[in-house]
C-alpha cells in the first residue's frame, strides 16, 4: 500500500477512534446534526408532495375553451388542429350533448333542463397544461381567446396563482431554514474540532516539530467532521423516513376523503445518499474552517 | 551538510539572541554547541531545525536555505533531523511505543514495518521491555532515552540535541552519551547543545562556543 493511502487510512482510523472514545459527545452531536438536517429535508419532502397533490388535482392547470353556439364541425376541426400543433399539454373535446347529459345527472337539474326549449350549452375543449407557470397559463388563455369561433375561455388563474405563491413561499422558507441549519451544522463541527485541537495541543506541537505537514495534522480532523456530518445525515434520513411511515396512513385516508388517488412519496435511496453527502460536505467545511483558524497558533 | 553564514536572530522585543554567527558542519561530524545559559545555544538549535527563521544571514542544510524556504517545505527539511529537546516533549497519553511510532506515522510507513522499526529503536536505547508502559512511569533518564528512540527511528542524517542531559544524574547522562556515540559511529551527524563540561571531557569533539550570541571559535 502506498504511503498516501496509509496516511489516509490512519487519519480515518484516528477519526473513528476519536468518535468512539467520547461516545456521549458524539451521540449528542449526531442528535443535533440529525435534527438540523431533518427539518429542511422534511419541509422539502412535504412541498414536493404538495406539488404532486396540486398537479394531480383536477382544474388546477385546466383551461376551458367554450365555442360559439354556431360553431360547426369545420370550426371544431380547426381548433383540434391548432391544439395538436400547440403540443403544450393534453386536451379533450366535450360536445354540447355530453355537457347537457352531464348537467342532467346533477341533482335537481333534470327538471330545469327539461323545461328548456333547446340545448343552451356550447361545444367545449378542456385543455390540461403540464407544469406551466400561472403566467404561461394566462398567456395560453389569451391566445385561445383569439382563436376563431372561441366564444369564452375560462382559467381559474387566481387559484393557480395562490397555490403557486404558497409553494414558492414554502420553497423559499425551506431554503432559508436549510441555509440556517447548514450554518448550525458547520458551527457545531467547528466547535467540536476546536475542542479537539485544544485537547490535542501537545500532540500537534510535537508532530509539527518532528516533520508533520499541515495536511497530516488536518486530515484526521477533516475526516472526523465529514464522518460526523455523514452520520448526522443518515440519522436525519432515518428521522424523516420514520415520520413519513407514521404519517402515511392518516395522510392516505385524508387524501381518499378528497377523492385523490395521490400516493405521497417518502425519501428515496438517492435522497438518503444526498442527505448523507450534504452532511459530510458541511461537516468537512466546518472542520476545515476550524483547523485553518486554530492550527495557526502552532506556527 | 550544514553551513551558517552571518546569522543574526533578533526578537521583536529587541533581544539579539545571535549575532553574525558563521560555521560549517560536515556530514558525519560531531559538534558541541556550548556556552553559558542565555548564550544562544537553544536559539541556534531552533534555527538549525527551522523552528525559527534567522533575522538575517543564511543557514543551508543539505543545500536548502532555511531563511528562504517555503513554509510548506519546512516539515520535509525537519525530517532530516532527529530532534531531542531538553523537556523531551513526550506524549503522556500514549504508550512508549506509540511515542516512537509517531514519526513513522507522519511519513506513512506500513504498520508492520513501522512497529518493527520502533521496536528496534527502543531496543537500541534499552527500552524494549517497557514498550507498553506510559512514559510518565519512566525515570528521567529513561524518558530521555525514549526521546532519543523517537528521534532516531526515522533514521535521520542529523541528530540535534538541546541540553539532552539537563536534570539527569551522572550515570543516566553517561548512558545517554554512550547512545549518542553509538549513533555517531555509524555515520550520523551529531550536534549537541550543552553547558556540561563532563560531556566534552568524556567524548572530545569540535566545539562551537557561544557567548552573548556571538561565536567565539571552534576546535577540532
Amino acid at each position: 500500500m502506498s504511503a498516501f493511502l496509509i496516511l489516509h487510512r490512519n487519519a480515518l482510523r484516528d477519526a473513528l477512534r476519536r468518535f468512539v472514545t467520547s461516545p456521549l459527545n458524539s451521540l449528542l452531536s449526531l442528535l443535533v446534526i440529525g435534527i438540523a438536517l431533518a427539518l429542511p429535508s422534511a419541509g422539502w419532502l412535504l412541498l414536493d408532495n404538495l406539488k404532486g397533490i396540486a398537479g394531480n388535482a383536477s382544474g388546477v392547470r385546466q383551461i376551458s375553451l367554450f365555442m360559439a353556439l354556431d360553431a360547426n364541425r369545420k370550426d371544431l376541426d380547426e381548433i383540434e388542429s391548432r391544439l395538436r400543433e400547440l403540443n403544450a399539454g393534453e386536451w379533450r373535446f366535450v360536445s354540447r350533448e355530453d355537457a347537457l347529459e352531464h348537467l342532467k345527472s346533477s341533482a335537481g337539474m333534470e327538471e330545469i333542463i327539461a323545461s328548456l326549449p333547446r340545448n343552451p350549452l356550447p361545444h367545449a375543449f378542456v385543455f390540461e397544461a403540464g407544469r406551466a407557470s400561472p403566467t404561461d397559463l394566462e398567456q395560453l388563455a389569451k391566445n385561445f381567446s383569439g382563436w376563431p369561433k372561441v366564444d369564452h375561455v375560462q382559467l381559474d388563474s387566481s387559484w393557480v396563482r395562490r397555490l403557486d405563491a404558497f409553494l414558492r413561499i414554502g420553497q423559499l422558507s425551506v431554503v432559508l431554514l436549510g441555509g440556517l441549519l447548514a450554518g448550525a451544522l458547520v458551527t457545531i463541527t467547528f466547535n467540536t474540532i476546536r475542542l479537539q485541537i485544544l485537547g490535542q495541543a501537545a500532540e500537534i506541537e510535537v508532530a509539527r516539530l518532528i516533520g508533520a505537514t499541515d495536511a497530516f495534522i488536518r486530515r484526521p480532523f477533516q475526516y472526523f467532521g465529514a464522518l460526523q456530518g455523514a452520520l448526522g445525515g443518515l440519522f436525519a434520513a432515518s428521522l424523516v423516513v420514520t415520520a413519513g411511515r407514521l404519517l402515511a396512513e392518516p395522510v392516505g385516508e385524508l387524501l381518499a376523503l378528497y377523492g385523490s388517488s395521490f400516493v405521497p412519496r417518502g425519501l428515496s435511496l438517492e435522497d438518503v445518499a444526498a442527505l448523507t453527502a450534504i452532511g459530510a460536505v458541511l461537516g468537512w467545511v466546518g472542520a476545515q474552517i476550524s483547523v485553518s483558524i486554530h492550527l495557526r497558533r502552532f506556527g | 551538510m550544514i553551513s551558517a553564514s552571518a546569522v543574526c536572530k533578533r526578537y521583536p522585543e529587541g533581544l539579539e539572541a545571535l549575532r553574525d554567527v558563521s560555521f560549517a558542519i560536515d556530514s558525519g561530524e560531531m559538534v558541541y554547541i556550548t556556552g553559558h545559559s542565555g548564550a544562544g545555544k537553544s536559539t541556534l538549535c531552533r534555527l538549525l531545525a527551522a523552528i525559527e527563521r534567522p533575522t538575517s544571514g543564511s543557514i543551508v542544510v543539505n543545500g536548502q536555505n532555511i531563511a528562504a524556504l517555503r513554509r510548506s517545505a519546512i516539515p520535509y527539511l525537519r525530517r532530516n533531523f532527529g530532534l531531542i529537546f531538553q523537556d523531551q516533549k513526550l506524549l503522556f497519553d500514549r504508550s512508549v511505543i506509540d511515542n516512537v511510532l509517531l514519526p513513522l506515522a507522519i511519513v506513512g510507513l506500513p504498520p508492520k514495518e513501522a512497529r518493527r522499526r520502533a521496536q528496534a529503536a527502543l531496543d537500541k536505547v534499552g527500552l524494549l521491555e517497557r514498550e507498553k508502559a506510559n512514559p510518565i512511569a519512566l525515570s528521567g533518564g529513561e524518558q530521555q532515552r525514549l526521546a532519543i528512540a523517537r528521534a532516531v527511528v526515522n533514521r535521520p542524517a542529523i541528530l540535534l540535541a538541546d541540553e539532552p542531559t539537563a536534570n539527569l544524574d551522572e550515570e543516566s547522562a553517561a548512558a545517554i552519551l554512550d547512545i549518542f556515540t553509538a549513533f555517531h559511529q555509524v555515520g550520523v551527524t551529531l550536534i549537541i547543545a550543552t553547558h556540561d563540561p563532563h560531556w566534552m571531557a568524556r567524548r572530545p569533539a569540535r566545539v562551537l562556543q557561544l557567548e552573548r550570541g556571538r561565536l567565539l571559535g571552534g576546535e577540532a
